[in-house]
């Protein structure tokens, strides 16, 4: 059963689950699609989060109570996992010392080299859970706690767009220019957000992300066929 | 091509139409007016669409010449509008020449007023929309708050435009204090008995940390009963959010498209346009409704 929660008089919420959890995530995102897909009158926008989804409404097409019974019968469509094959996103990451700020600072917390810190951060396959924050941002799941690391006490007061860090226990990528507390160990060439042309953003709710290391000399590569429009993002799709 | 040049820009004046709609699920905050109500209606008096950009002053307008004839209308906040020196109406349809020069003398009521002009305001459409937002420095006019000598381009005026006035019932009178209707959230239950009371039956202060992204209140602290903090998910404008410190924050235009702190209720739309036009100093209450009530 799905609780819904009226947030004033043009939002309402969905509560799917009460925890970070794929299985959470992944009802968020069959019910997410499912709204989508229906596309719903009075319907302006649908807002995944980790275990609710926010619905925001226009009153005058809609109201709270005309569009919940609408909700109420696609609910009885059984809302199971998504059953859709798993989206891999291959994201290039220079994680030499000119990028990664902080990369002593990982390895020393955790008593590894800076070899093994890239080699772990390379190997997981991070769940893009939601992405909010700042435009772009990626709330991922998944990274190995042998490379967690505490925030920097005193926050950086800017960090580069594409920056790739590690704050706890997760791991994400600055979208933008902004301050930030993380602790740095590589940067992406891709722009997670260009708001110039579509798509404005490449990467969606219930992706995965997977990062390989590239030298320099790439990273330039890549950064200038990214401006050109011409880099083409290695994507896998695999049924599990 | 139509154009107005910005002599003076005033405080903090963007270009702000009814908002980015469609990219939350991104990260992308919504924007626009925050004053919905003023927006439309000056942009119903001078024949645009209701949710045409208009230029948003705050606090202290704007001196904008005209380089054609055209028509405006300014709603919202009273700064005293004056065309070539002599006073103008608010809430009504106002012919301009070529060479104008539109001033304001100083706030008297509000906060926030909006100049709508005839044909619109003709930026470039980012993501959807004209809004400005200032944090993403997207939107608007090279996405960033007016400047001296920004010389920016005007739709094409509606010559056979009506002049139309606002009825008086329409027109909001802003005072230094309001009294908001709120729909109970979904953490109400997080917050102790005396907690929820207390929000509802003190008197709050708008701090001097008040601006497009959210309201910072001051006042009786609301305590919670479980945890202050929740798993992170969706905002409205209007939701309002105490995080642990008891001290409650209202979401605005430009809030970010989730929050960690539990939202004790949400104010309902209508009551939007007024707190949009409260300062800080100014004093607002909350009055529990049920969304029935609403309809």
């Amino acid at each position: 059963m799905l609780k819904y929660f009226p947030l004033g008089d043009t939002a309402f919420l969905i509560k799917i689950g009460n925890d970070i959890s794929t299985e959470t995530h992944f009802k968020v995102q069959y019910f997410t699609k499912l709204l989508e897909d229906k596309n719903l009158k009075g319907i302006i926008e649908v807002t995944p989060a980790y275990n609710e989804i926010l619905i925001s409404y226009d009153p005058d097409i809609m109201n709270y109570k005309e569009l919940i019974g609408e909700l109420k019968k696609l609910e009885k469509k059984e809302i199971t996992q998504n059953k859709e094959s798993k989206r891999i996103l291959y994201i290039p990451v220079c994680y030499e010392a000119e990028y990664a700020l902080d990369m002593e600072i990982v390895a020393s917390e955790n008593s590894i080299s800076i070899n093994e810190v890239v080699k772990i951060h390379t190997s997981g396959e991070y769940l893009v859970y939601m992405l909010g924050f700042t435009p772009g941002f990626c709330y991922l799941g998944g990274m190995d706690q042998k490379i967690a690391t505490p925030r920097k006490e005193t926050p950086r007061v800017l960090i580069e767009a594409g920056s790739v860090g590690i704050a706890g226990k997760q791991t994400g990528i600055y979208p933008i220019d902004s301050p930030g507390g993380w602790q740095i160990i590589g940067k992406t060439p891709l722009e997670l957000f260009n708001p110039e042309s579509e798509p404005y953003f490449f990467i969606e709710p219930g992706n995965y992300l997977k990062f390989y290391g590239i030298s320099k000399s790439e990273f330039e590569t890549i950064k200038k066929q990214v401006e050109q429009n011409s880099f083409v993002i290695k994507t896998e799709i695999r049924d599990e | 091509m139509n154009k107005i040049t910005i002599k003076k820009p005033g405080l903090l004046s963007t270009i702000q139409d009814a908002g980015r709609w469609g990219f939350q699920k991104y990260g992308m905050p919504v924007s626009g007016a925050m004053d919905l109500y003023s927006l439309r209606r000056a942009n119903e008096l001078v024949g645009n669409g209701s949710k045409e950009a208009c230029i948003e002053a705050t606090m202290d307008g704007p001196t904008i010449e005209f380089f054609n004839d055209g028509f405006i209308a300014i709603c919202g906040a009273d700064m005293q509008a004056t065309l070539d020196g002599n006073d103008i109406e608010m809430y009504k349809t106002v012919r301009v020449n070529k060479g104008s020069n539109l001033s304001f003398k100083g706030l008297k009521t509000g906060l926030r007023t909006y100049i709508a002009f005839s044909g619109g305001i003709n930026v470039p459409v980012v993501m959807g929309s004209k809004s400005t937002y200032l944090r993403g420095k997207i939107g608007g006019f090279q996405g960033r708050k007016l400047q001296k000598g920004d010389e920016i381009e005007i739709g094409t005026f509606n010559k056979n435009l009506d002049f139309k006035k606002v009825p008086k019932n329409k027109i909001p009178f802003y005072k230094e204090y309001f009294t908001a209707r709120i729909i109970p959230g979904p953490e109400a239950g997080h917050f102790t008995v005396k907690g929820l009371a207390d929000f509802l039956n003190s008197e709050y202060t708008l701090t001097e940390q008040c601006d497009r992204m959210g309201y910072r209140l001051t006042g009786t602290k609301i305590r919670h009963r479980l945890s202050a903090d929740i798993i992170s998910s969706g905002i409205a404008f209007g939701t309002i959010q105490v995080p642990s410190h008891g001290d409650p924050i209202i979401m605005m235009a430009d809030r970010q498209t989730i929050g960690g702190y539990t939202r004790i209720g949400n104010i309902v739309s209508e009551d939007l346009p007024y707190i949009a036009q409260l300062k800080p100093g100014d004093k607002i209450s909350f009055k529990e409704v049920k969304l029935n009530d609403i309809y």
